[in-house]
């Protein structure tokens, strides 16, 4: 058979060869509506055309791990017959072109993904990339107003959410770099907690199990949302607000309540939220999970317009919707559960034996095709990375000789990559369901504690380590964020047991685009494997790219840590009288600033970055063995600005100076502001230190003294250098307003 | 009736929208042993109760007005009746922009002057804790507490006459204020009239406060100044001469 394809602005983003795919797989020739539903199924956004492959390589499995990849969100046992339930999730295009309401919406979105699980959302995170917010050498004067303006409406669309809705903030991460101008990263993470037999699964069975469609009714916002987060973004970002949805938390609140009540009845078989591609992807994904069809009447799917088209209804993104399958005799109750709630329960269909979704409009039938072939029979397309050719720097040799000064330290530390994020996370309920030990910018993870149980939870999200280590490595950008992440939640005393990754990119058919996704996704997979971490849930976000170019190379890692006995926390402080030490590899050579904030600040963009994986999970394990015998009692993380900013924070946090003394060194800007990923500062009382060289010694992690906490400022004496900075110098530094 | 030294009982309002009930039910259940129920906003119907709380949230999604649509849920009929009877009533955060609404406090709570939301610790600085010794009485006069506050519309207005009858009678119990107990601008996050955090209604059993007392009332969640309000209750509720037997219904 000759397939002639519709004209392009027919075929809703697939290609000719794609639609030919698709007239293989009905027998026959889609109509208008089928064409609608495959084109957004198919897009990248939903069927990970170009990542699935990959992503397989990722390590998903555990003895803790109880759902992995493919559900709403992953599960991991956390004791006590609980359950950790978390996901990572992008809405980068929607915040492009509508700031606030697409930064709503994702964090509306990823809550979904949560209490569709059956767990009650105890924590929000999230992690964000903007332009830089002034005028600087990589930026114009209005290109940095349109960031603020990106800035400014992302950080109040998590607010208004997340406060509304009552889950706290507790912790996230901002980079600024002019590669994300035009072109924000969204990255939002929710955690919940789970009894092991309330977890429930979006996999419908049992023909003649009623559908019934919850929350709120179906409009004409979010059309086409799915197509538009796979293509670029072009410069016609305000034809493109209809693809943006509106959120309502309040409504979304109604429904995860209704939600948790439902997850503990026996007559409730599945729930799945809409989200991309509305309801044609929620009914593809539960049927083909569950090897079932659907018989839909889209006549009783509650309006909030009148005259939608059957392609409106199956493609519309509106918000706050679910999609639940119940057996017939608990239909009455579960519609008594919602109607207490005020919301809309519309019974839309039937669950049927044959694996095919069916639709009809009035008497006729518009829509027959499988769900398999929505949800899983996109054609996959290879994407090979090519070899790494790292470009050795003459100009970051000179750059680690150069001698040390309180003026770059404080320049570092005052960076607005460094800078203190209150002006942010103040905006964010982060005390709400009175679980947060440690909140945001008290330390390098959070810690909920776990009501009813002496543990807590250890949460971070971290993206590459030195930030825009990708640009050189994207393999280090990718196994640098999984160790951050480690590395943060370690710090507080907690063992690392699972991730959850968002890969933001470029556009995947560019040879740049898939080297850097298929060495960061490798970089991902050997991490894992070195720490023993799963990665349970995920997204992927291509096409991060505007005419000006693609992103920085980011992923993004979600991390959540256990502690046992929650008393032995680690404080991101330090006290007077406490040794200090660094644990790992000392990094005292120049290729530690490739990548680095300094490098970026004088325009050098080269460098060979190296990472040592193994020699970072030696240090994670290390630090949850000093923790739980209670020897060390501070720890922090280096990251942005190295060892010496990483001093002023711990100084700032401890609201106490520390005279350090380091060994002469022919790299010594190289040693106090190298940014290698795998390193950490812990203290300790003077009587317990040898116990701490002994740990290290026995797990093969270098340790260095440092110094001694006290004091009113921070002396440091590098070889000849000495620099002296007191407390208000660092805070005066560390606050500016970003 | 209320026995000697027998357990507080409570009952947490949850109107659609609203959060704080669970973080007040967890503190009176889990952290000081108390009998509480959650009332559901459309329940006419307190039970017997020797309290009731007002959360914090967004009460039907704030939507005309914080409170504006709670203040006619039906549960509030026996809520004000047991108020008007001297009941013990305490509103927090959403739960003071309700009592408000309803006309058991006087004044309104604004958006916050910045236009942002906040949530941060506050200290606050206790005025004149024997005009509500059920709420204060185990707080003293001019100290500092230290209490989380969230909110986006907790600025405090009132006529200027009002806001002079308030301070008169000796009303205001709570101002932001610094570490040192000095009411300041900067001190203020929200911009409220005279610092104002919370108040009393004139016969004392009603209080409304923007500030988070549930969240305070462990020390592993940063402080247990809350508590303390809490054990005021029930130091109350033991020495008041003439325990009553209170079922209040609108029915």
């Amino acid at each position: 058979m000759t397939v002639v394809p519709p004209p392009a602005e027919q075929l809703h983003g697939l290609t000719d060869a794609e639609y030919g795919l698709v007239v293989d797989a009905l027998g026959r020739t889609p109509n208008a509506v089928e064409l609608g539903m495959f084109g957004a199924m198919w897009s990248e956004h939903c069927a990970y055309k170009h990542s699935r492959p990959l992503l397989g390589r990722l390590p998903s499995s555990g003895r803790q791990v109880l759902v992995g990849p493919g559900e709403n969100a992953g599960a991991i046992d956390i004791g006590d017959g609980l359950a950790v339930v978390f996901k990572v999730e992008s809405h980068n295009h929607p915040s492009a072109v509508e700031p606030y309401q697409g930064a709503a919406t994702g964090v509306g979105g990823i809550i979904r993904d949560i209490f569709t699980m059956g767990a009650r959302p105890i924590a929000l995170l999230n992690s964000l990339r903007f332009g830089p917010l002034d005028a600087d050498a990589t930026t114009d004067a209005a290109t940095a107003t349109r960031n603020r303006y990106l800035f400014g409406g992302v950080v109040g669309g998590i607010a208004g959410y997340g406060n509304c809705i009552g889950i706290p903030d507790v912790g996230g991460e901002v980079t600024f770099d002019s590669t994300y101008s035009g072109n924000p990263l969204v990255n939002a993470m929710c955690v919940g907690i789970a009894r092991h037999e309330e977890i429930t699964l979006a996999r419908a069975a049992g023909a003649g199990n009623v559908l019934l469609l919850v929350g709120a009714t179906t409009g004409r916002d979010g059309i086409q949302g799915a197509s538009f987060a796979s293509a670029n973004l072009g410069d016609d970002r305000e034809e493109r607000r209809p693809a943006v949805q509106v959120g309502n938390p309040f409504l979304e609140k109604l429904l995860m309540e209704a939600c948790l009540e439902l997850a503990r009845r026996d007559d409730v078989v599945a729930m799945q939220d809409l989200g991309a591609a509305g309801l044609t992807c929620a009914l593809a994904e539960l049927t083909a999970r569950g090897g079932v069809g659907a018989d839909v009447d889209l006549g009783a799917v509650p309006r909030r317009e009148a005259g939608l088209t059957p392609y409106e209804v199956l493609l519309s993104e509106s918000q706050e919707r679910m999609l639940i399958v119940v057996t017939p005799d608990g239909v009455a109750e579960v519609e008594a559960v919602f109607a207490r709630y005020e919301l809309h329960a519309a019974r839309i269909g039937t669950i049927t034996d044959e694996p095919i979704i069916r639709c009809r409009d009035g008497a006729d039938v518009v829509v027959e095709v499988s769900g398999r072939s929505l949800a899983d029979d996109a054609p996959r397309y290879e994407v090979r990375g090519g070899p790494f050719a790292p470009s050795s720097s003459a100009a970051v040799d000179d750059l680690a000789s150069e001698a040390p000064s309180a003026h770059v330290l404080l320049a570092l530390l005052g960076a607005p990559n460094a800078r203190d994020r209150k002006p942010i996370w103040r905006r964010y309920d982060h005390m709400n369901g009175t679980n947060t030990l440690v909140g945001p910018g008290a330390g390098d993870a959070a810690l909920l504690r776990v009501k009813g149980t002496s543990r807590a939870l250890a949460l971070s999200i971290d993206g590459p380590g030195p930030a825009r280590v990708g640009a050189l490595d994207p393999y280090l950008a990718g196994a640098s964020a999984v160790v951050e992440g480690a590395m943060n939640v370690a710090v507080s005393g907690a063992t690392p047991i699972g991730i959850t990754d968002c890969l933001n990119f470029g556009s995947p058919e560019t040879e740049l685009g898939a080297w850097q996704l298929t060495r960061a996704i490798d970089g991902i997979a050997d991490a894992c494997r070195a720490l023993d971490l799963p990665v349970v849930s995920g997204n992927v976000s291509l096409y991060n790219e505007t005419p000006q170019g693609p992103i920085l190379p980011t992923p993004v890692v979600g991390t959540v840590g256990l502690i046992d006995e929650r008393d032995a926390a680690l404080r991101m402080g330090w006290r007077p009288g406490e040794e200090i030490w660094l644990l790992g590899d000392p990094a005292d050579d120049a290729g530690a600033l490739a990548a680095s904030e300094l490098a970026w600040q004088r325009g050098i963009h080269d460098g060979v970055p190296v990472l040592d994986v193994g020699g970072a999970a030696r240090v994670v394990g290390l630090l949850s063995l000093l923790a739980g015998r209670g020897i060390a009692r501070g720890a922090h993380d280096l990251s942005v600005g190295g060892l010496g900013v990483a001093l002023a924070r711990m100084a700032l946090a401890g609201g106490c100076g520390a005279r350090i003394e380091l060994e002469a060194s022919t790299v010594p800007t190289a040693t106090l502001h190298g940014e290698r990923a795998g390193r950490v500062i812990v203290t300790v009382e003077a009587r317990r230190a040898s116990e701490l060289t002994s740990a290290a010694s026995d797990a093969k992690v270098p340790a260095r003294r440092l110094g001694r906490a006290g004091g009113s400022g921070l002396e440091l004496r590098l070889g000849e250098a000495e620099l002296e900075l007191s407390i208000d110098e660092l805070s005066t530094a560390w606050r500016r307003p970003l | 009736m209320t026995i000697l030294g027998a357990r507080p009982r409570i009952a947490v309002a949850v109107f659609p929208g609203t959060w704080s009930e669970r973080d007040f039910l967890h503190v009176a259940t889990e952290v000081l042993g108390w009998q509480a129920r959650p009332v559901w906003h459309a329940e006419r119907d307190l039970g017997e109760v020797d309290a009731v709380v007002l959360p914090g949230g967004f009460a039907h999604g704030d939507h005309l007005r914080t409170g504006a649509i709670a203040r006619f849920s039906p549960i509030m009929e026996a809520v004000e009746a047991f108020a008007r009877s001297g009941g013990p009533v305490i509103g927090s955060c959403n739960g003071f922009q309700v009592l408000t609404e309803a006309g058991l406090l006087p004044g309104a709570l604004m958006r916050n002057d910045h236009l942002e939301f906040r949530c941060d610790w506050q200290e606050l600085r206790v005025e004149s804790p024997s005009s509500a010794p059920v709420w204060l009485g185990e707080l003293q006069e001019g100290e500092v507490i230290r209490l989380p506050i969230s909110h986006g519309e907790g600025r405090y207005v009132a006529d200027p006459a009002t806001l002079d009858e308030l301070e008169r009678a000796g009303r205001v119990v709570l101002r932001y204020a610094t570490a040192t107990g000095e009411v300041t601008d900067a001190a203020n996050p929200n911009g409220s009239d005279r610092g104002i955090a919370g108040i009393v209604n004139a016969a004392g059993n009603v209080l409304g406060l923007m500030p988070h007392p549930e969240r305070a009332a462990e020390t592993e969640v940063g402080g247990s100044d809350g508590l303390r309000l809490f054990r005021s209750l029930e130091r109350w509720l033991q020495e008041r001469p003439a325990p009553a037997e209170r079922r209040v219904s609108s029915s």
